[in-house]
């Protein structure tokens, strides 16, 4: 099974979630899909045990077949090549790969080399398996590194996608394919609001899904008011206490350290199990 | 010779705009005759690569000097490329900045002068706010 664990407000605890379900279940995978600031690793202490680079395909002109006619620079939505009369220039940073330039060039001027944007981790912390991508310092594109981080995911046993905050491409990417998506929220209007976007996003998707309140006790009830009104089931709460904000700060999961806490995500993950029919 | 000003309006009396890439207009004025074309900035609401876009459309037009605010490493490099020799930090009416120009007033930049920035997102980039300090404090 493959369960995502997303939230549209950043810091609200998905991380601390997502290592701690991984944590609790057995033969898990966990897929860290928050390549611009990728932090499992700092509660899971993995041993990295191999690296690989990520590459996209970016264009480079053969400037003796060019003859600047333009097409090229015409065909390109992200405004990546610039012509000019005499001279060509490839802006790398912002070619999506879509390979069109090449197709649409007249001469044949234009082939693809590998561009780098980021490197694959792979490593294992007791029985979990662990891989986060990281994307390269500049360059704006998140979802290839998540595509290939997803691209490692093993074919049968459980796994856990750790996804970036927010709603846009990168966290699309992440959920995509998931059976289920646990979204991690705070009992506040800033994480009401979010979540609400959230819920939207993946009900288009078609993906289901229910919340864990972190930090419960904190702000007010509208997070769950929200949730009876639209049935979405409240899977487990986090408390605002003081010893799970320790073991946190140390870099510690707390359920490793307060076995309560294990009974709970297996409980959570044997609910959400049953709920997709797994 | 032809001159390209950013404004922020179609006409010679239009301000000029100190954005580049997502300026609202382009004016295209001849500096001869001061007869003039406004032609809208299609880059303006590009998701990125707006200064590339923009450097494009003004290298295609034949200007051979653009007068704006400031441009950014990607829109120099290109315009760089393309001949353009280019003017920053003007401010006035288009027309203003051109007859300043044509007395010599205005300097020409050899390199950007903003930081790069991906999108609209970004708002106030790092070089805007080191070149415009936040107001006083009241």
């Amino acid at each position: 099974m493959i369960v995502a664990v997303a939230s549209g407000k950043g810091g609200t605890g998905k991380t601390t979630v997502a290592v701690n379900l991984a944590l609790s279940i057995e033969n898990v995978q966990f897929l860290d899909c928050d390549v611009e600031e990728p932090n499992a690793h700092l509660l899971l202490h993995p041993k990295v045990s191999r690296r690989e680079p990520v590459y996209i395909p970016v264009p480079v002109v053969n400037e003796q077949l060019c003859d600047y006619c333009g097409k090229c620079s015409e065909f390109c939505e992200y405004n990546a090549i610039f012509v000019s009369s005499n001279k060509i220039l490839i802006f790398p940073e912002l070619c999506h790969s879509c390979g069109g330039c090449a197709i649409v060039c007249p001469k044949k001027a234009i082939s693809e080399e590998q561009h780098k944007i980021g490197t694959l981790n792979f490593g294992s912390s007791g029985d979990v398996e662990l891989v986060y991508g990281e994307l390269e310092v500049g360059e704006p594109l998140a979802v290839p590194v998540i595509k290939a981080v997803k691209k490692q995911m093993k074919p049968d046993g459980n796994v856990v996608l750790d996804s970036p905050p927010g709603t846009s491409c990168p966290v699309i990417e992440t959920v995509k394919g998931s059976d289920y998506c646990v979204l991690v929220t705070e009992p506040t209007p800033f994480g009401l609001h979010d979540l609400k976007i959230t819920v939207e996003v993946l009900e288009d998707m078609g993906i289901p899904f229910g919340v864990v309140v972190n930090r419960a006790g904190i702000g007010d009830k509208k997070v769950y008011e929200y949730c009876r009104e639209k049935d979405i089931p409240v899977l487990l709460e986090i408390p605002y206490q003081r010893d799970i904000a320790e073991f946190y700060s140390r870099g510690v999961p707390f359920s490793l350290e307060i076995p309560e806490w294990k009974e709970k995500f297996r409980t959570l993950f044997e609910r959400i199990k049953e709920s997709v029919g797994k | 010779m032809r001159i390209c000003v950013t404004a922020a309006g179609n006409s010679l009396d239009a301000p000029v705009e100190p954005r580049f890439g997502r300026c609202p207009y382009f004016i295209f004025v001849d500096s001869e005759t001061m007869a003039f074309e406004a032609v809208p900035n299609m880059a303006m609401g590009a998701r990125g690569g707006a200064g590339i876009q923009a450097a494009q459309l003004i290298a295609s037009r034949g200007a051979r000097v653009l007068i704006t605010g400031n441009v950014g490493p990607n829109a120099f490099q290109a315009l760089a490329a393309a001949g353009v020799r280019i003017v920053v930090g003007a401010y006035g009416t288009v027309r203003e900045v051109v007859e300043r120009y044509k007395r010599g007033e205005l300097r020409e930049t050899g390199a950007p002068t903003v930081g790069g920035h991906y999108g609209m997102g970004a708002g106030m980039g790092r070089g805007w706010r080191r070149r415009y300090p936040p107001p006083p404090p009241y």
